[in-house]
């Protein structure tokens, strides 16, 4: 059977707050599905809402063209990794693994057979009679994942799974997880408000803000191709600057900005006098000059240097701020110093004016 | 009535809680949330509901409003019950206040004094109860040590597990004109006839600050525990006397606790029976035993509960007096 | 001496004071039991004597007292403890606004006398079900008078250990397929098995230990404690004294077993943090054998 999420102008509202506004989308059987935005965003409540704890306000959640309005999460075909594991402290490592087939009144030995057999998956194979309390961080969160697919959901829903792990085995687990998605080829819906987690394991990217979705696709298209002037911002680094749109020409817009005219692309289809912003990721900024480019006339503010990459961070008129980030080759500008900045118009965007992920300075 | 108040109840308890889902939905708009019966299930929904809808009914509130209203009423044979004589009345209460119709002295001297002694006396024995438990619960909270203070709470709670009646008998061995301190008060030459320390009350009072120790104890231990250790390491370093420390640093921090404690050991000194019954001296007695006396001596049920439901509102009045000058709220102290 | 050394002193002395003010009494009450004269008193001493213990066993009425006892508490926790378990999950429930008040009416039984809780009870109840209906009995308002307050206690117990439950283990256990009635039965209850076990302790020992409440609505029976205050108001011998001693010894060697139960479960949980730490140390291996 076939397990297509889809989201039917899902809209959620806690009271008067509105946490989730007209989500629509449609998550393909077999998909490693990942949403992305920053913190209260909405995220969870979309999970939770699509396993049963919450009901939309307006909109349908539909599991394999099923309508789930009014089916109890524990009528559902998923399972949720929860953001805290929420494993039981009282039961075993293996009692936990069986709950679920317990709970469906799965006989004793059956039972024991597929936990050890999950027990095997996870490599914890003779640790199936310690307690919770006595597993390490890592080791737990492999539990809760082989208890979700014991009950064999047809989608697995985590909530920022690998959050409260360190960051080695946050890189470790990462991999793990994509590997047995691929095993057990079911549907992962995966949280995160980490970009590089998101970008790694993903098929496919859903990126919200404030309850948004901005905009729906693989890692590739989301970082080069940001469809609002949020994802542009939010997803990697990158610079921006204000200002009017005085040209449009085809694919290509050009606007006027405290530090001259800049035209990019116009994906967009973006009008004269419109407000928008024009994005230049720190890494297409070059200090050589070719055709078809813009420049940008800067003062060399300071310089950090990471190994195999250098940020240099540069200041230009109306005290706008910008950051190149230039690989080991290239020779560094001295602090201080004035540069012109070059950038190719095709690895320039014009988007509509929008707000912008916070960091990134807006004005 | 009672044909009446039955199939009553479970309609009440349904439309109590219909009205707080309704009062719910109405604040929070749409709420995405389950629902109560939704989020527990038919059956334990059911067993909730019940569970909490008759012990709010039947044992807290309907009980303490049909006492109230009993007291309204006169005493009454059966044969009249429901009668014409059967009509709500202030004569309860006015007897507590001005005593029988006609009394030549106008008001109830006895019980009115008896009331005023109790509440005074209370008082007397929530504040010596505190000067008593404050020194233990700071020990207890900033100096003792994990198994040091294991082992205090331990001898704290066991004394309290022994019953009421037999702590004031011990009270009264320790009293009594052959007891313990006579003895050594003779022995010692100090007095050459034995003192009468149950006549003199200070028995009953040495017997009541014993009873509920444990009940100021533990708020303050609580209030003082969560206190930040450095303020008081602070005011030591700016030359604070230890007396200034805990006058105006540890003891306006533990307001809450200590109007807590206070409250419940006046409550329960103010309501006390068992001790009153064993120490008190013959010819004074505690409010309750007057209600005790109204109920199986006079057999004045009616008036018994007037008498009751005033010391209730005496005991609320101290409650609310007291926040007020410690300026906590009630969800502070009933935590 | 320093001044600290001075202060020492004066809190070991106070300490000293307080335990000899907190045992005392109990201590001079319990050695009376020993003594052979007919009021309990330590001075003249006439001999020591276990006579007292003997007249003790052969009180019939003292005996019926322990009985009716015994049966109200057990009736006691058979209300009181589901009544809390009820109160405290509604408590973690109730819509936020009507939460202080549902807390003030609970709790408020707590804060009532209990010579009111009785007076009312009873007349509540012989009003609802006429004086001669079989439930208008003793043993019946007694049970019901008490549990009224006793089911706060028992709620509070819940409350402090419902804090430490993770909601998501609710979550979570509806999530894999779970009924509401699964979850309580195999999670939540396994949870909250401590707190049961103590809320029906302290159910016990308060019912057995009332008298305020207890005095109204026992009627025409007794219990220990309405028995014993008969006998201590009439005057007073050694038994009782004998009777206190053994229920303090019962107490203390109940309190000792649950000081050692409870130790031994903390360095349970040591071992099990022990573990946990070791297996951090290890790192972690690959999940999926290549
Ligand atoms: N039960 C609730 N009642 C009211 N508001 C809520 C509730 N749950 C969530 N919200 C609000 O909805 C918004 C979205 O919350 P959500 O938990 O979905 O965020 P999130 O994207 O998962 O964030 P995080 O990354 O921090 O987990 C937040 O502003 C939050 O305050
Ligand atoms: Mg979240």
């Amino acid at each position: 059977m076939s397990a297509d999420v889809e989201l039917d102008h899902v809209t959620i509202a806690f009271g008067n707050f509105i946490a989730v506004n007209d989500a629509s989308l449609k998550i393909n059987n077999g998909e490693f599905f990942s949403f992305l935005g920053p913190s209260g965003c909405g995220k969870t409540t979309i999970l939770r809402t699509v396993s049963g704890f919450l009901e939309p306000t307006k909109g349908a959640v539909r599991i394999g063209g099923r309508d789930m309005s009014g089916i109890g999460p524990n009528k559902r075909p998923t399972a949720l990794i929860f953001q805290n594991l929420a494993l039981f402290p009282l039961m075993t490592v293996a009692e936990n693994i069986a709950y679920g087939l317990r709970v469906r009144g799965m006989g004793r030995t059956e039972r024991r057979r597929k936990a050890e057999h999950l027990l095997n998956m996870i490599a914890l194979s003779d640790q199936g009679g310690k307690m919770v309390a006595e597993l390490s961080g890592g080791q737990k969160q492999r539990v809760a994942i082989a208890r979700a697919l014991a009950v064999e959901p047809q989608v697995l829903l985590l909530d920022e799974p690998l959050s409260a792990l360190d960051l080695k085995l946050r890189q470790h687990m990462r991999n793990e997880l994509r590997a047995i998605q691929q095993r057990v080829g079911i549907t992962f819906i995966y949280i995160t408000h980490d970009q590089g987690e998101a970008l790694t394991m993903s098929d496919r990217i859903a990126v919200m803000n404030e309850g948004v979705i901005q905009q729906v696709g693989d890692a590739k298209s989301i970082y080069d191709r940001p469809a609002t002037s949020f994802v542009a911002s939010f997803v990697g680094e990158n610079n921006s600057l204000i200002g009017k749109v005085v040209q449009v020409d085809g694919a290509y817009a050009q606007i006027k900005t405290q530090m001259g005219n800049v035209t990019g692309r116009n994906l967009q289809d973006i009008r004269i006098g419109e407000s928008a912003v024009a994005f230049i990721r720190p890494e297409k900024l070059t200090q050589h000059a070719a055709a078809n480019q813009n420049r940008l006339q800067t003062t060399v503010k300071s310089i950090a240097f990471e190994g195999n990459l250098s940020h240099v961070y540069l200041v230009g008129p109306g005290h706008r701020h910008l950051t190149m980030t230039v690989g080991r080759e290239t020779p560094l500008p001295e602090a201080g110093a004035d540069i012109g900045l070059h950038a190719a118009i095709d690895d320039t965007l014009i988007l509509p004016m929008g707000k912008l992920a916070s960091g990134e300075t807006g004005q | 009535m009672s044909r009446f108040l039955l199939p009553l109840i479970p309609v009440a308890v349904a439309l109590i809680f219909w009205g707080m889902a309704a009062a719910e939905r109405r604040a929070v708009g749409n709420v995405a949330h389950l629902g109560f019966f939704r989020r527990n299930g038919a059956a334990l929904s059911v067993y909730l509901l019940g569970a909490v809808g008759l012990w709010i009914l039947l044992l807290i509130v309907l009980p303490q409003l049909y006492m109230v209203e009993f007291s309204f009423r006169p005493r009454l044979p059966p044969s009249e019950m429901g009668g014409p004589k059967d009509a709500y009345t202030l004569a309860n209460y006015s007897y507590l206040i001005f005593g029988r119709p006609g009394d030549p002295e106008g008001y109830n001297k006895l019980h009115l004094g008896i009331f005023l002694r109790t509440i005074v006396a209370s008082i007397f024995v929530t504040m010596l109860n505190f000067a008593i438990c404050y020194p233990i619960a700071f020990f207890m909270a900033k100096v003792a040590k994990g198994g040091q203070m294991r082992l205090m709470v331990l001898a704290l709670i066991v004394p309290f597990w022994v019953n009421e009646i037999l702590r004031a008998f011990a009270f009264r061995i320790l009293f009594s004109s052959s007891g313990v301190f006579n003895t050594l008060l003779l022995a010692s030459g100090l007095v050459d006839a034995p003192v009468d320390f149950l006549r003199s009350d200070i028995a009953l009072y040495a017997g009541l600050s014993y009873a509920y120790l444990l009940l100021m104890i533990f708020p303050l231990y609580n209030a003082i525990e969560a206190m930040d250790s450095n303020q008081i390491e602070a005011a030591r370093d700016l030359g604070a006397p230890w007396w200034h420390i805990h006058l105006f640093v540890v003891m306006p921090y533990a307001k809450p606790g200590i109007a807590a404690g206070c409250t419940m050991v006046f409550m329960l000194t103010a309501g006390a029976l068992a001790a009153p019954q064993v120490l008190g001296g013959p010819s004074s007695l505690w409010f309750t035993q007057v209600v005790y006396n109204w109920f199986y001596q006079a057999f004045n049920w009616n008036l018994g509960a007037a008498y009751a439901f005033a010391l209730l509102i005496a005991c609320i009045i101290f409650v609310m007096v007291v926040l007020r000058l410690f300026k906590v709220s009630l969800g502070e102290i009933a935590r | 001496m320093t001044s600290k050394g001075i202060f020492r002193f004066f809190i070991g002395f106070y300490l000293l004071l307080f335990f000899g003010y907190l045992f005392g009494p109990l201590l001079i009450m319990g050695a009376t039991a020993f003594n052979n004269s007919s009021y309990p008193q330590l001075w003249p001493w006439e001999g020591g004597t276990l006579d007292w213990f003997v007249k003790l066993a052969n009180d019939q009425a003292m005996l019926r007292g322990i009985g009716n006892s015994l049966l109200v508490g057990l009736g006691v926790i058979c209300l009181a403890v589901p009544i809390g378990l009820a109160g405290a999950i509604v408590m973690t429930q109730i819509y936020w606004r009507a939460r202080g008040l549902y807390y003030l009416v609970v709790v408020s039984p707590l804060l009532t006398p209990g010579v009111i809780i009785g007076i009312s009870t009873v007349l509540f109840w012989r009003q609802l079900l006429g004086a001669d209906h079989p439930l208008y009995s003793g043993y019946f308002m007694t049970i019901l008078g008490q549990a009224t307050f006793i089911s706060a206690y028992c709620m509070l117990i819940f409350l402090s250990r419902l804090q430490r439950f993770d909601r998501a283990q609710e979550e979570a256990a509806l999530d894999l397929g779970a009924s509401n009635l699964q979850f309580f039965w195999q999670v939540l209850l396994p949870f909250l098995r401590p707190a049961v076990f103590s809320a029906a302790v302290l159910a016990f020992l308060s019912s057995f230990e009332n008298y305020n409440t207890t005095t109204f609505t026992i009627l025409a029976r007794t219990t220990l404690t309405t028995e014993l205050a008969g006998r201590v108001r009439q005057g007073s011998n050694p038994s009782l004294s004998a009777l206190a001693l053994l229920i303090i010894t019962i107490t203390l060697i109940g309190a000792i077993l649950y000081e050692i139960y409870k130790r031994r479960e903390d360095r349970r949980e040591k071992d099990r943090a022990a573990v946990a730490a070791a297996a951090e140390a290890e790192g972690e291996p690959a999940i999926i054998a290549a």
